[in-house]
């Protein structure tokens, strides 16, 4: 009798998600560990700035002025005498939280220009592409400059104007996942069964697109806090006595020659935030996307 | 055993590895051998991922590497042993004496550059003309493949597929090779436009007495142009002789599923006759018979040990425990 | 040839109508009255109002808007400023040489040191030469310029003492502005070049040639990097927007009387006039240069050469 069962059982074949595959890839990803990590990390050190130092950022000591980093501050101190690690500290609440609103503000005014472009395509597509293409005319930090300009400094306006010039990066990024995904077939086979345009685009739209927006957040994550203390640097954006990072640079400029370090350690807070930010941003591109990966 | 002294491309147990971390070694070609006669064309026949391609590549000594590696074996090409060539000979070699049709002819021509001058480009390398000569004869390959002369200053995307494919037969042609690697050169193309290429192709090997190895998956294909068929899987030759003798005297039972799988005309049935299961996973590779998972006739020794390579009658080979001595054993 | 660059002058057009008028607009939501801060608290309520009469201040914000652009394009007039009350005209003309100046030197460091970078990362892919170059790329992207530039100035105006602090007097106070955006705009030159290497490394077109028997030098400047290029030009200019919004904040630094600098004095004393010229200028200038890349990269890609040609 010939032997039916030659079936040599398959090889063990792991279920795994799409999700999941990219959280392995990631996690193996060293460098953006290493930029989660720090990111959160000084996140955290920052929200605890009230336990590390609860003297407030503002608590003057002239007979202290200019003391170089030691054992008592940690950081030194500044101009007024106000320890430089309590300004660094709150000043990152102030720079993260800059950071993180003017993300969700570009996030969320881009993606629905991006998406309503895409979507109903034809003419609405091509105004909402000019009006993109008017924006990108000027670079963000102009864009930026023009709003405070207009709008007035302070918290509020800054996170606004730098949420607003990165607009047209978030429309531009959702629109071209979202157009391919339209030329697909599913979606007329979607239509062909009556399902109306919210589930359409919310069920199999946005799953799709998720990828580059995650990406495009941390990006731009990055980019705002690096843009906000541009502002705060030319004294348009955040304002005195509030120690946004870019603020702190601006009063040490003129200290640059004899007392380095306060013009050292808050540039040094800038990028090391925002450099591990952009490392995790990359990890995050390549593990959802290897294809990409180069 | 056909006469020795006659063959212009020998294969003699090749074996090529991709390695790679994420997805560990993939076994693409496991000690092939084969051999093309002067004049003949041989058609090698396998499913997508068999490693037909690889094989290809790995003659014109092409495979990237990392990761890929030859790990062992021989190409001799006119008795000279390519593996042994310096970079300079094999350059020589490479579009000259061996030249090879990509599948894919969308994105086998440079964007930038014209029809013309790609033509020109590899005349200019291999043959001793000057800038006027190289043009002139790149518009005369042009003419050759049913392309107006002057074309020459367009550019790809100006091009339909099947045309674009001409401009690369052209290429391939234009130093008058010895050995034509055709890699699927009709799968990226209508039908219509396939029988055209195919006949093309044909002419010029009459002409020139080109040795051929065509690479397919298209038996239809293979029963039009070739001499002999060499059929794999798995990265090995299971089955290898004349057209006359795979087509009428099938021995392996892949190959014989592979002709089963195919409609016939003249023939009502409700449902194709496709063969079970899939390809092994090239990372994962059996230690017996490759094929004994979906096999038919599932004999036992086929689920213990690699078959030996029979010969069953003369010059028709076949990798099958049931198929010694040229007929089919009973299972033991 | 001559039509895609006309279809490209037609669209800048629009773009620059709708920065002027998104500027003037944008003045509209402002908080308070210009009159107020250029006349000071002890006006009166009919000085203000001659005042803003003087200024067309009075008139609805669209007749505003367009009795701007009709000054613009008849006599190149961009109004006066609120502050001095002399022609913004003069003024930005006269400061824009310097920021473009800073500009294109800024992109020429850029292009020099990111292209190359990025093509020996690409092709040295994975050797310790690719990896530091990818970690200086990340470095580059997410340095603050105005943080690098004090750096910078530490080191070589007054330690070294070999480069001037500040000023614009010469070749010499251009080097360190230079230095400061170039290198870090070259970050990001050198990460789009390595990307736009790599995708060609990898085409089917390169395996061909080499099948022909080409030499892999030849492989690598003709077939790989020409069409590299493509992107990477079109990167190129949008590096200049960037250098352009960099010199912003670094004419602060080293005191450069440029457009820059002149825009943020406009902004401190609500001088709108001024500071929508000064935009204005920059917005065009990027307008043009965007042009110029164009006109660019169709010389490098015959698609888009052969797509005019016969339309």
């Amino acid at each position: 009798m010939k032997n039916k069962n030659t079936q040599v059982p398959p090889a063990e074949v792991k279920r795994r998600s799409m999700f999941g595959e990219a959280m392995r890839r990631l996690l193996q990803n060293h460098m953006a560990m290493g930029g989660l990590i720090i990111l959160v990390a000084v996140i955290l050190l920052c929200l605890l700035a009230g336990v590390i130092c609860p003297e407030g950022y503002d608590a003057q000591n002239i007979a202290e002025r200019f003391i170089k980093p030691c054992v008592r501050y940690p950081l030194g101190t500044d101009p007024l005498g106000r320890s430089l690690l309590a300004r660094v500290l709150y000043g990152g609440r102030i720079s993260l939280l800059i950071g993180f609103v003017a993300t969700i503000i570009a996030a969320f005014g881009g993606i629905s220009l991006g998406a309503i472009a895409a979507y109903y395509g034809g003419i609405v597509d091509d105004v909402i592409m000019r009006v993109l293409d008017i924006f990108s005319a000027i670079p963000s930090l102009l864009m930026a400059i023009v709003i405070t300009a207009s709008m007035g400094s302070g918290l509020f306006n800054c996170m606004l104007a730098v949420g607003i010039s990165s607009v047209p990066n978030f429309a531009r990024m959702v629109r071209g996942p979202i157009l391919s995904i339209m030329d697909q077939e599913f979606i007329e086979a979607a239509r062909l069964i009556d399902a109306t345009d919210r589930r359409i685009i919310l069920k199999h739209v946005i799953p799709n697109v998720l990828s580059p927006i995650i990406v495009q957040m941390t990006m731009n994550l990055a980019s705002s806090i690096l843009l906000a203390a541009s502002l705060s640097f030319l004294g348009l954006g955040v304002q005195a006595p509030m120690p946004e990072w870019g603020a702190l640079l601006s009063e040490a400029r003129q200290y640059i020659a004899q007392y380095p370090y306060l013009v050292t350690i808050p540039g040094l807070a800038i990028a090391s935030v925002v450099l591990s930010t952009n490392l995790f941003g990359d990890g995050l591109r390549d593990s959802l996307d290897p294809r990409l990966k180069n | 055993m056909g006469t020795k002294n006659n063959i212009i491309l020998s294969i003699d147990d090749l074996t090529i590895h991709y390695i790679t971390q994420d997805l560990g070694t993939c076994r693409a070609v496991n000690k092939l051998s084969l051999d093309i006669q002067a004049g003949e064309t041989l058609g090698l026949v396998g499913e997508t991922g068999a490693g037909k391609t690889t094989v290809a590549l790995g003659i014109l000594r092409l495979i990237q590497s990392p990761p890929g590696k030859v790990m062992s074996g021989d190409i001799r090409f006119q008795d000279k042993s390519i593996m042994k060539m310096s970079n300079g000979e094999i350059r020589k070699m490479r579009g000259k004496e061996v030249s090879m049709i990509f599948q894919d002819p969308m994105t086998a021509l440079n964007p930038i550059d014209t029809v013309g001058e790609q033509i020109a480009e590899a005349i200019r390398l291999h043959m001793k003309v000057n800038q006027k000569e190289a043009i002139q004869k790149a518009t005369q390959m042009l003419e050759i493949v049913g392309i107006p002369g002057e074309r020459y200053h367009e550019y790809p995307h100006q091009f339909s597929g099947g045309m674009k494919q001409r401009v690369v037969i052209a290429m391939a042609l234009a130093c008058e090779p010895q050995l034509l690697l055709a890699d699927e050169p009709t799968t990226a193309l209508d039908v219509t436009i396939q029988a055209q290429i195919l006949e093309l192709i044909n002419k010029l090997k009459r002409e020139n007495n080109t040795s051929i190895l065509l690479i397919t998956h298209d038996l239809g294909v293979v029963a039009e142009m070739c001499d002999r068929v060499a059929i794999m899987y798995a990265g090995e030759i299971i089955e290898m002789g004349t057209v006359d003798q795979i087509y009428n005297n099938t021995c392996h039972p892949y190959t014989s599923g592979l002709f089963g799988s195919i409609p016939g005309y003249d023939e009502t049935s409700e449902r194709l006759k496709p063969i079970k299961g899939l390809m092994p996973d090239p990372a994962n590779l059996p230690e017996f018979c490759k094929f004994a998972p979906r096999c038919e006739q599932g004999c036992e020794s086929g689920k213990q040990s690699v078959p030996d390579y029979y010969e069953v009658e003369a010059g028709h080979f076949v990798r099958c425990h049931m198929c010694r001595k040229g007929r089919k054993t009973a299972d033991e | 040839m001559l039509k895609y660059i006309g279809k490209r002058i037609l669209w800048m057009i629009p773009v620059l109508i709708g920065v002027t008028l998104l500027l003037f607009l944008m003045q509209s939501i402002t908080p308070g009255d210009p009159a107020d801060l250029a006349l000071g608290e002890n006006a009166t309520a009919a000085q203000k109002t001659e005042w803003r009469e003087r200024y067309g201040l009075e008139d609805p914000i669209l007749v505003q808007y367009g009795k701007y652009m009709w000054n613009i394009i008849s006599k190149v007039d961009f109004g006066n400023s609120y502050k001095t009350g002399k022609p913004v005209t003069r003024q930005i003309l006269q400061r824009w040489p310097t920021t473009f100046l800073l500009a294109f030197l800024t992109t020429i460091v850029s292009a020099l040191i990111g292209v190359t970078l990025g093509i020996f990362s690409a092709l040295y892919r994975g050797k310790w030469f690719d990896n530091v170059a990818r970690f200086f790329g990340m470095l580059g992207i997410s340095m603050p310029n105005f943080w690098f530039a004090l750096l910078l100035i530490q080191l070589f105006a007054l330690r070294l003492k070999v480069l001037p602090v500040s000023g614009w007097y010469g070749p010499k106070y251009w080097i360190l502005p230079s230095l400061t955006l170039g290198i870090l705009g070259s970050a990001s030159l050198l990460r789009i070049t390595r990307s736009a290497m790599l995708d060609n490394i990898q085409a089917d077109y390169v395996r061909t040639a080499r099948a022909k028997g080409q030499r892999e030098s030849k492989v690598t400047l003709h077939h790989i990097l020409k069409n590299a290029m493509i992107p990477i030009t079109t990167n190129i200019g949008f590096q200049f927007s960037m250098g352009l919004a960099g010199t912003m904040v670094l004419e602060q630094i080293f005191a450069i009387s440029g457009l820059g600098n002149l825009m943020v004095t406009a902004i401190n004393n609500r001088d709108y006039p001024q500071l929508r010229g000064s935009v204005i200028l920059v917005a065009a200038t990027i307008c043009v240069v965007n042009l110029l890349v164009d006109i660019l990269y169709a010389l490098f890609d015959p698609r888009v050469k052969a797509r005019y040609k016969n339309s």
